[in-house]
């Protein structure tokens, strides 16, 4: 565990009941650094977003949240801890203000001095014409902000967002990932997101993937990116499984079977296809030719697909 | 911005001052309230309703338990009970609101709050406790009527021993709504447990001389609730000596045994840190 980690995680795991949904999960991360939690739905993003928040109990392992220990100092975490979660924990029958007023107090603020920081961060995200409007009325973007406002009233030095995106236009999503590099570059504000879209986690400083409750990938997204080499082949044909053989015999690559599509990882994509298709040309009914993106990362790590329907896992 | 400055630099006061966390939850608890103007009709509306369709209807077959002077009617008889009603309907409509705050997450944010679980325990009963003795409070305002007549002081002794049976009962609410998920769950709890608890608290009718129904009335914590606001209500005449009720000492002893019990078993539930709480 590194002493200068804002969060350092080692060895957790998590159950519920007979289901793991963390399996021994250790990564640190650096103080002022942006990083995302990437995963399917059921990944256990979740579980170990709500236990960081203190929510859910230190089963096995050890979390450490700048100086403090996350089992056996709760209470002093919550105070450094801002918390946006994925569906909103606002009041819908107060107002906007109200909503901060209240959740602020539960801080201790107070004063003036507090009410000025609520319009501060209102003029910020944009909401100070909205101050005074129940929250039941607002657009879903609008209550998000609100939402993130309410995590940054108290100053926190550490942001969980779960899934901030959800619910977002582009446009919003666009707004909220500016915002949250510049509270890193203002106030140095350490900050945790989990997500299921690969555009956000490319936002990010550094990422960690975690499929099946397992940290299967750890990096920077280039980096991730990088380690798979230089282009990406995916290939669909009648006849995946044979198809495979034929190449494994001839060329000396690899292909993986992704559900029915072949995936090939190749320092030189362009080549390689002409080849492929001057051998294979009727076993082939399309291929397309890429830079490694993030889901690659996933699906080279996991063996299958980011969005597997057919997986019945949870 | 300076790359060494210190990481632990929180603005909030590292230690919050314990009543204004309950003092927030408990305002918001009274904003909500007259926001949703219906709950008012169902907190207070159904209990008056009761009050005058049974009183009407009973008059007849009601005779007074050996306790009571001969002239009381059974409105008279029944007005505490109804008092004590409406203390138990709003404790459970404000109680109820912590599984729709469960379901609509604003309790997430309250539980990753720097503050103590007592606190946030006593912001739901402070609440429901204010919006439970100002609604008896407006129906026990209708005594004169019935020829009751109270001084000051029995206004205050009244008005405290109403606080105390709310915080009770809000508590009860508490426990009974933390582990729950779902409104129609406590709605069962209710039907079964909590109305019949009020049946038998000698609210509705009085304890007969022997049988079963006697041993589950003396048992209940809530008749200590309407006996004692019974004999505020009377409190310097009639029924001073009154063999079968029970002492206003017990009254109160039971009361704030009932209401910490209920407090001690809410905190517990809250301190957990459990899968629930993460839906």
């Amino acid at each position: 565990m590194s002493a200068t980690a804002a969060i350092s995680i080692a060895g957790l795991s998590h159950l519920y009941g007979n289901l793991k949904a963390l399996d021994q999960v250790a990564f640190d991360v650096g103080p002022g650094e942006i990083f995302g939690l990437l995963g399917p739905n059921g990944g256990g993003k979740t579980t170990l977003f709500r236990i960081l928040a203190t929510l859910l109990p230190v089963q096995e392992g050890q979390v450490q949240l700048l100086e403090f220990d996350l089992a056996t100092e709760p209470s002093r975490i919550r105070h450094v801890i801002g918390v946006t979660f994925q569906f909103p924990s606002l009041d819908r029958k107060l107002t906007v203000r109200e909503n901060l007023v209240t959740q602020g107090r539960l801080y201790g603020l107070s004063g003036g001095a507090f009410r000025e920081r609520i319009d501060a961060l209102l003029a910020r995200l944009g909401l100070a014409d909205r101050a005074r409007d129940r929250v039941e009325s607002l657009s879903g973007g609008l209550a998000r902000r609100v939402e993130i406002a309410k995590g940054l009233l108290h100053d926190p030095r550490v942001l969980l967002l779960d899934e901030p995106s959800t619910g977002l236009d582009p446009g919003a999503r666009l707004d909220l990932w500016r915002y949250l590099h510049l509270l890193r570059e203002e106030a140095g504000v350490t900050v945790l997101v989990t997500t299921h879209l690969m555009e956000e986690a490319e936002r990010c400083d550094r990422l960690g993937i975690l499929d099946t409750g397992r940290l299967v990938a750890l990096g920077s997204p280039a980096e991730l990116r990088d380690s798979i080499g230089g282009d990406c082949l995916t290939i669909q044909s009648p006849a995946p499984e044979e198809l495979a053989r034929l190449i494994t015999a001839r060329f000396q690559v690899a292909p993986r079977l992704i559900g029915t599509q072949l995936r090939i990882e190749t320092a030189d994509g362009r080549e390689l296809l002409g080849r492929l298709v001057e051998t294979f040309g009727t076993a082939i009914s399309s291929v397309a030719l890429g830079k490694p993106t993030l889901e690659d990362v996933f699906v080279q790590r996991t063996g299958h697909k980011f969005w597997d329907e057919t997986s019945s896992s949870v | 911005m300076a790359s060494a400055a210190p990481l632990h630099t929180p603005h909030s006061a590292l230690h919050t001052p314990f009543w204004l966390p309950v003092w927030s939850l408990a305002a918001r608890e009274l904003v909500r309230f007259f926001r949703q103007r219906t709950r008012l009709v169902g907190a207070l509306g159904q209990p008056v309703l009761f009050w005058v369709l049974f009183g009407a209807g009973l008059h007849g077959s009601f005779s007074p338990p050996a306790w009571a002077p001969r002239s009381m009617t059974y409105q008279e008889y029944f007005f505490p009970g109804v008092a004590v009603m409406i203390v138990l309907f709003t404790a459970i409509f404000s109680t109820i609101s912590i599984i729709e705050d469960r379901r609509e997450g604003f309790l997430q944010g309250v539980l990753v709050a720097p503050i103590s679980r007592l606190a946030i325990v006593l912001g739901k009963l402070c609440g429901g406790t204010a919006l439970a003795v100002i609604q008896a409070g407006l129906f026990l305002a209708l005594a004169p009527f019935l020829g009751l007549t109270m001084s000051p002081w029995t206004v205050i002794e009244v008005a405290m021993f109403l606080t105390l049976l709310a915080f009770a009962l809000t508590a009860l609410g508490f426990l009974i709504a933390w582990p729950l998920d779902s409104t129609q769950g406590f709605h069962a709890i209710m039907s079964i447990f909590l109305l019949p608890m009020w049946l038998l608290s000698g609210a509705f009718f009085p304890a007969g001389d022997a049988g079963w129904l006697k041993w589950v009335i003396q048992a209940n914590p809530l008749t200590y609730g309407v006996a004692g606001l019974r004999r505020l209500l009377y409190s310097g005449e009639t029924l001073d000596a009154a063999p079968g009720l029970p002492a206003m000492s017990v009254c109160v002893a039971v009361t704030t045994m009932f209401c910490a019990i209920c407090i001690v078993i809410s905190v517990w539930l809250a301190n957990r840190r459990t899968s629930r709480d993460a839906r």
